[in-house]
């Protein structure tokens, strides 16, 4: 145990609070920096005071975006990144659930190599299967769609694995309580394991969409059409595109925002999270 | 209602073990019957293959006048108690009792009118707008059995529905379980491990070892003629003594064995069949050394060690008795409370 010792308060907090500055010292200059007008940064020194164009900068990214370098307004990428992340999200969590589903409560031939190939793929991200899978969606002729985006990303070992873990501590009898009650496997599913297991769901939901948000490399790769930006790829577009310098101010406005839809998912899922925890019991 | 007929049923498992063997029960309609053995002796493998929950793989099961070797658990119009009661956690009591009603559409109006009566019936009324975690142990065990009684089935199947309970609370239930299944008059099979649940309980009793059946009889039929010398030692606690008919024959005069056919080389004497005393005419005459002297309130438990036998004997008396442990102590054993069996085949002899 530990001794509720005045020191030895003081020390933890002092060690917590550095932690947290450190943490926060990044998004503390980022938002400064989305406050002040363009030469600001030329001169090579980070201001630590809000400046006075905050309104102005955050007007421009919403609505005209960076027109000279090629990227559209934030809008449009905000909610193409939207739909990326939910697509990818919900489309993990129904695939994950149904394997698991069936990997735990079916006996079928292969079963076990089944699940090791899935696990398997948890040794090959994204990054490495990048050409290939680049390959098969170009002749799918999925560049530049909403299901280019997601699709070759929704796969996932890791909420199968999750949801299959969890799963196999769900006592059998509930099942065969059910098949005595006259619910098929389909309705088992849906009307016991499911709001069973609305807590990993909640938790896998906040992983996998910020997963989807952050995707850089992929989206990148498949979206020539800026009607497909997505926000994290259009950040990138900011600093690189045009011919003068980057325009930090609005670089920084751009990020601010775009850092806003995960918090609020994760604000608004930690309530869910937490109903979860605290009223469903095995 | 109905009754339950169990043709040579047998299951083996993949890797060809043997879990049930050959198992013959005509389930009368309105009986309970008892399952009941020792752990691993296929009693829970049978009751799950009557549910539909194991494959049968030899023999016929008929509920009526149905076959239903091949039919799913819902389809067999039976329901079942679980041994962890196996209640929907995310489910309200009331949503417990009526989900199998609602898979099988029955009306609004219907559901509620079972689940209202079920709840009246068990004494849960006030509890089904909770949750089972909110529930006691014996509360969760009622809200198993009224998930069974709402369904109104041809048959209920318990899986050790008690042994999660404590002491006292089973006791209470087991009354319970069983003037609601009298009053009901629902054909009822029950599995257990408690020899004494099973004597209270059973209109019939099925002792299993080893996937086969032991015996079938009435409770009384058992206990006062057991037909193996397994049956003989599973049923009544303490169990019943076996003494060796040549150490017998070796201590009392022949006439008090006479009866006892030739053959039979171990005797069995249930530990409330010996009488402190010296013996009455005709009787059996034994005396040993008292080891330990366990009073039980109402009843007392003597351990006594006879010379020239290993394993020791247990007496049961109606009273304690005032006697010190170390003293020799003579018994009386009628001559027609003798069990006599056949070691090698585990059979009785007369």
């Amino acid at each position: 145990m530990v001794e509720n010792n005045r020191w030895g308060n003081f020390f933890a907090h002092l060690v917590l609070i550095l932690g947290v500055a450190i943490v926060i010292f990044p998004v503390y200059v980022a938002i400064i920096a989305s406050t002040h007008p363009p030469g600001t940064f030329i001169r090579g020194v980070m201001p630590l005071l809000p400046g006075p164009n905050a309104l102005e900068n955050y007007k421009t990214v919403i609505t005209d975006g960076r027109s000279r370098a090629g990227t559209p307004p934030i809008g449009g990428m905000l909610w193409n990144s939207f739909v990326m992340a939910m697509a990818i999200t919900i489309g993990k969590l129904s695939i994950s659930l149904l394997s698991a589903f069936a990997i735990v409560y079916f006996r079928f031939p292969f079963r076990i190599f089944f699940f090791w190939i899935i696990f398997l793929t948890l040794m090959l991200p994204v990054e490495v299967r990048i050409v290939p899978t680049f390959q098969v969606v170009a002749d799918l002729g999925m560049l530049n769609s909403f299901a280019g985006l997601s699709i070759p990303l929704i796969a996932s070992a890791t909420a199968t694995f999750l949801f299959r873990q969890f799963f196999m501590t769900v006592p059998e009898e509930l099942m065969e309580a059910a098949r005595v009650d006259g619910a098929g496997p389909m309705k088992f599913f849906k009307d016991i394991l499911l709001p069973l297991s609305i807590t990993n769901i909640a938790s896998l939901f906040v992983i996998m969409f910020i997963y989807g948000w952050n995707q850089y490399l992929w989206p990148l790769l498949i979206t020539t059409d800026p009607e497909y930006y997505t926000i994290v790829m259009g950040i990138q577009r900011m600093v690189t595109g045009g011919d003068s310098e980057p325009l930090w101010h609005l670089v920084m406005a751009t990020v601010v925002l775009a850092a806003l839809p995960p918090i609020l998912v994760i604000l608004f899922m930690q309530r869910l999270f937490v109903k979860g925890l605290t009223e469903t019991e095995k | 209602m109905a009754s339950i007929t169990l043709d040579k049923l047998g299951k083996v498992y993949a890797g060809n073990v043997r879990a049930v063997t050959d198992v013959n029960i005509d389930i009368k309609d309105g009986e309970m019957i008892v399952l009941v053995g020792p752990s691993g002796c296929g009693k829970s493998t049978l009751l799950r293959m009557v549910a539909g929950l194991e494959t049968i793989t030899e023999g016929t099961l008929k509920i009526g006048d149905r076959v239903v070797n091949h039919l799913e658990p819902a389809e067999r119009d039976i329901a079942m108690v679980f041994q962890n009661y196996a209640l929907y956690p995310h489910m309200t009591v009331y949503n417990n009792l009526a989900y199998g009603l609602k898979n099988r559409r029955f009306a609004k109006s219907e559901i509620d009118r079972r689940v209202k009566e079920a709840a009246e019936m068990l004494q849960i009324g006030q509890f089904l707008d909770r949750k089972p975690r909110q529930l006691s142990g014996g509360q969760r065990q009622r809200v198993a059995m009224g998930r069974a009684l709402v369904r109104e089935p041809a048959a209920f199947l318990f899986d050790e529905p008690l042994s999660n309970l404590d002491a006292k609370l089973r006791v209470q239930m087991r009354v319970e379980i069983r003037q609601l299944q009298k009053r009901l008059g629902t054909t009822s099979l029950y599995v257990t491990h408690d020899q004494l649940e099973a004597l209270t309980m059973a209109d019939r009793l099925v002792v299993l070892n080893g996937g086969r059946i032991e015996q079938i009889g009435t409770p009384m039929e058992l206990y006062s003629r057991p037909e193996t010398v397994f049956v003989a030692g599973f049923i009544g606690s303490p169990a019943m003594n076996m003494l060796p008919s040549d150490y017998l024959r070796g201590l009392v005069a022949a006439e008090a064995l006479a009866h006892v056919p030739a053959k039979a080389d171990l005797i069995g004497i249930r530990p409330e069949d010996l009488a402190l005393g010296p013996a009455q005419e005709g009787a059996l005459a034994l005396s040993g050394r008292l080891l330990l002297l366990e009073p039980a309130g109402a009843e007392s438990h003597l351990h006594l060690s006879f010379e020239g036998m290993a394993d020791t004997i247990t007496v049961r008396l109606p009273h304690v008795p005032d006697v010190a442990e170390g003293a020799m102590l003579n018994f009386s054993v009628p001559r027609d409370k003798l069990h006599p069996f056949d070691r090698e085949s585990g059979k009785r002899l007369a």
